[in-house]
């Protein structure tokens, strides 16, 4: 039946044409992909739509601390989502955080896919005993979780957002490595590889030219998960104490300050930044599945 | 004498992302006790959906659509999901392609075979044993006992083949519905095979759908042959009147390309074109572009024509010959 | 085989090694711990005394050798916070994180396992979907924040269980544990609830795609023609065939769930394994972190190597290539 129905090699437009046919199936994850813009938006707009700049210690003022949702403070304008202990509005501290968010988030899982192609590539082609100890250091790496190696890291490269993303990408690379070097394995083995070494092309072109847009696919599906998760982890290590300090919010330092009032009534310090790093990062990873059962064959129709 | 099976009107469609499309187009025919109807088509012309559509095994995206099942004079169609099921097995059973991959790799033969006994017939787990070694048995299957206490892959692609084939005789049904069940075979396995089925037909009276791309086999073990062309049985008739004078081109384009059914040194003729894709079928007749015959009036769809011994779709069959 | 164990072992051993030079450098890398530990207003002599004591003024290598020998006589320092044996100070909070685990992973499984399995026989079904947004759920939201939900909703808002702590200890079979206490299980269950819902997305996912796989396949075809009922065709023939690599991998994330109670434990202020590697990573206690790694890394690499020699007991091919 398949067989019978497929159509011979359509053009780049047209295959993401029928990919967002497919995708378009599934009305939640076009929400979510509509939230992760909108949320973009917001975050990256933040020093346009936020009354107060939460990285200024100026602004803050004392007597505002503690105010409740929807309270005007002494700034004139209404706290929408309240303020925290430093008087912080907490509505222009979570955008700023989400921001932050979103930058290490996206930038570790670049980086990891990079690295991890590399990784993955380099083992795939160069096959015995590189590929055997590459991959082997990959498999260890992928039992242990990302977040005991991602803690240690951050402990030993210190707080800041260049080390955090360092330390995620250390840790997450080895997804991407597995997926290249599986995909690349099963590509390896096929004819056009087979035919292309015996040309004189240079090794650097059959790996790129040839090996990678074959094994772009299911690393599309990882770079999201992952993009998701480092924006989990960093948010993560930020609650644990050894991510980004607070005059530097991130969503996790916002809830990880939160946490210590979460004996008293005002559950606004980290109730709002969860629910933003929650909807974040569920909105991703529902984009990423979506995309996942997209790209399927076994899903063709 | 009432059918064994009487298929009347069977239609299958399946949902894709351009559509309804019909894998099974008003599919009629019928099998007698005893008798071997061979169901023949290029890949994709509809043939293992047809087996499945009997079955009642066809799952979302698609749907039996329109028709009759009667197995036994009762319409498999109209009962509910419940007794549909407990007639299968019972009543009708199905054999499939690869036996490799038929029976379960982590579960005993024995094990397996006794579970198909006991949902049917209540019984001990010795009693279906016993019951399983004489089916084992019946299908030529030698040390019997002993092959009850194996995991398949401890078995020949042959010897499963006859273990799926003793299983579908477990509650002796009226119709067993072969799913190309030699095509994955050597060919000297395939052929003790065949000889075991036409002995079991004639000697338990069951009836067979044997469902084949290959024509010499079906030539050599049915009684009746139905040819399928995108989802349409384009001929039907005795399994040696339509071999040796087909009515209808497709068919004799089929017979053509046989290489067994011709004189050794003769240019074998292919029938030109593709199989037709089921999405985008041509009105009228589906295989007037490929049609030597082909005429304005294909543009219709065809009509059955009822010859002396067969019914062939067409608006024009070939002249017979004897 | 035994060329092929003997490799794998050898292999372990190798990357064991690797593994506790990288640590040991690494954590090296970390604060100077004396600036944590000493009193501002201590003098210059007690400082040295205290830097000696520790070795601290080695050279890095031979601080590692030093290592080195005590790890083979058993120890593996002291630490510079608790002023105990490291070993026994792991040790003594292991039981508290195997509760957790113990109870978490039996939640993620008995829940998981039929959960995914009801997803992946009906997969349009509304059930089957919200059951994989639940997993998508525990998949993606971040621990500590279901953590600290569950706190204010059970602990604080509600009142019916405690926010933190270990609760009445008891023993079983000379093991302390909560477990052997009502007050115990009490403190147990949001925990271990939360460090279950990471592992239970994990399940529903790997029990579903087990599923999807095996309802496809001729085998159970088979069994339907044959008018087996679904029920049974699920219990006698795909569970025997999904549960093999679902019980791979239920070995594999015990090891990692202990390593993932870090954050629970945090959360919940449980005195196990994992609050205290966070709290030495906070005050600089190496030979803690240290200890701590060591063993997680061996652990991982026993782990990793027990799966390769089952895998090659079940897999012939794998045999034969590691024995040529």
């Amino acid at each position: 039946m398949a067989t019978a129905m497929e159509t011979a090699s359509p053009s780049r437009g047209q295959k993401l044409r029928e990919f967002w046919q497919d995708y378009r199936r599934s009305p939640v994850a076009v929400i979510s992909l509509a939230v992760i813009l909108l949320l973009l938006a917001l975050s990256f707009g933040a020093p346009l739509v936020t009354p107060q700049d939460p990285y200024d210690m100026a602004a803050l003022d004392w007597m505002d601390a503690f105010l409740r949702p929807g309270t005007e403070g002494s700034g004139g304008y209404a706290h929408v989502l309240g303020t925290d202990n430093a008087g912080r509005d907490m509505l222009s501290a979570i955008l700023y955080g989400l921001r932050t968010s979103f930058v290490i988030g996206v930038s570790a899982g670049a980086l990891a896919l990079m690295a991890g192609i590399c990784v993955g590539l380099v083992a795939a082609y160069s096959g015995g005993r590189i590929e055997a100890l590459l991959m082997r250091i990959v498999d260890l790496q992928l039992s242990m979780p990302a977040i005991l190696l991602a803690l240690v890291l951050v402990a030993m490269l210190g707080q800041g957002v260049p080390q955090i993303i360092l330390a995620l990408v250390v840790a997450q690379y080895a997804y991407f490595a597995r997926t290249t070097h599986g995909a690349a394995t099963v590509e390896r083995g096929k004819d056009y590889i087979e035919a292309a070494r015996s040309t004189p092309l240079p090794t650097r072109r059959i790996l790129f030219r040839h090996l990678l847009p074959n094994v772009l696919p299911p690393l599309i599906v990882v770079a999201t998960v992952q993009v998701a998760s480092a924006i989990a982890l960093e948010a993560t290590l930020s609650f644990l104490g050894v991510g980004l300090p607070l005059t530097e919010p991130s969503l996790g330092s916002l809830i990880s300050n939160g946490f210590k009032y979460i004996h008293t009534d005002r559950y606004w310090l980290s109730i709002f930044p969860g629910v933003a790093l929650m909807i974040t990062v569920v909105a991703i990873n529902l984009v990423g599945d979506q995309v996942r059962t997209v790209l399927d064959p076994r899903n063709r129709r | 004498m009432t059918q064994a099976l009487d298929v009347r009107g069977l239609t299958t469609r399946f949902e894709t992302r351009k559509g309804w499309v019909t894998a099974v187009n008003d599919v009629s025919f019928s099998v007698a006790p005893g008798r071997i109807m061979g169901l023949v088509g290029e890949s994709g012309s509809g043939k293992s959906v047809t087996g499945f559509s009997i079955m009642g095994l066809i799952d979302a995206p698609g749907e039996v659509s329109a028709g009759e099942v009667l197995v036994g004079g009762r319409d498999m169609r109209k009962l509910s999901p419940e007794d549909r099921r407990k007639m299968r097995g019972r009543d009708v059973a199905m054999v499939f392609q690869d036996p490799m991959m038929t029976l379960n790799p982590v579960l005993k033969v024995g094990d397996q075979m006794a579970m198909a006994v006991r949902v049917h017939d209540p019984m001990s787990k010795r009693a279906a044993l016993d019951r399983a070694q004489a089916a084992l048995e019946t299908v030529g299957i030698p040390a019997a006992r002993e092959r009850l206490e194996v995991y398949p892959h401890q078995l020949s692609g042959g010897m499963r083949q006859r273990v799926a084939i003793a299983t579908a005789l477990l509650h002796s049904p009226s119709v067993i519905i072969a799913d190309e069940p030699t095509t994955a075979l050597d060919v000297s396995i395939q052929g003790q095979i065949l000889a075991e089925v036409r002995r079991l037909a004639d000697e338990t009276g069951t009836a067979f759908v044997w469902v084949s791309h290959d024509l010499a086999v079906v030539s050599s073990l049915a009684d009746e042959v139905c040819v399928m062309y995108a989802g349409r049985i384009v001929e039907t008739g005795p399994t040696d009147r339509v071999i040796a004078a087909p009515r209808h081109p497709y068919t004799k384009g089929l017979i053509g390309s046989v290489p067994g059914l011709h004189e050794p040194g003769e240019k074998l003729p292919q029938i030109p074109g593709a199989t037709p894709q089921l999405v985008n079928l041509p009105t009228g007749c589906p295989f007037r572009p490929r049609c030597f015959r082909a005429t304005p009036a294909c543009e219709a769809p065809p009509p059955r024509v009822a010859l002396q011994d067969r019914v062939v779709l067409c608006h024009h069959p070939l002249e017979g010959t004897a | 085989m035994l060329g092929y164990l003997a490799q794998r072992i050898a292999q372990a051993v190798v990357v064991i090694f690797a593994m506790s030079i990288i640590v040991f450098v690494g954590v090296f890398a970390i604060g100077n711990p004396i600036d944590v530990m000493i009193d501002p207003a201590a003098t210059e002599q007690m400082r040295d005394e205290l830097i000696r004591r520790y070795g601290l003024d080695l050279p890095l290598w031979q601080q590692y050798f030093l290592f080195l020998q005590n790890v083979a006589r058993g120890d593996l320092g002291t630490s510079m916070i608790y002023n105990v044996p490291v070993v026994g100070l792991i040790f003594s909070r292991l039981p508290a994180t195997l509760d957790l685990v113990l109870v978490s992973v039996s939640i993620a499984g008995l829940i998981g396992i039929p959960a995914g399995i009801w997803a992946g026989y009906k997969p349009d079904s509304k059930s089957a979907k919200i059951i994989m947004a639940l997993s998508v759920l525990g998949f993606s939201v971040p621990t500590f924040w279901i953590g600290m939900l569950l706190i204010m909703a059970f602990a604080v808002h509600l009142g019916w269980l405690p926010s933190g702590g270990r609760g009445e200890v008891g023993t079983i079979l000379g093991i302390p544990t909560s477990l052997a206490t009502l007050n115990g299980w009490s403190h147990v269950i949001l925990p271990a609830l939360n460090l279950s819902l990471f592992k239970m997305g994990l399940m529903i996912r790997l029990a579903r795609a087990g599923m999807v796989e095996a309802m496809r396949t001729d085998y159970v075809k088979f069994a339907r023609a044959q008018g087996l009922p679904d029920r049974q065709i699920v219990t006698s023939h795909v569970m025997r065939n999904i549960m093999i690599p679902i019980v791979t991998v239920f070995g594999l994330e015990l090891g990692s769930t202990l390593a993932f109670a870090v954050v629970t434990e945090s959360v919940f202020n449980w005195p196990g394994v994992g609050k205290l590697i966070i709290d030495s990573i906070l005050q600089l206690d190496r030979p803690v972190m240290v200890a701590y790694l060591v063993m997680v890394v061996t652990l991982f690499v026993l782990i990793n190597l027990v799966v390769d020699l089952i895998y090659a007991r079940l897999d012939p091919r794998v045999r034969l290539k590691g024995g040529a």
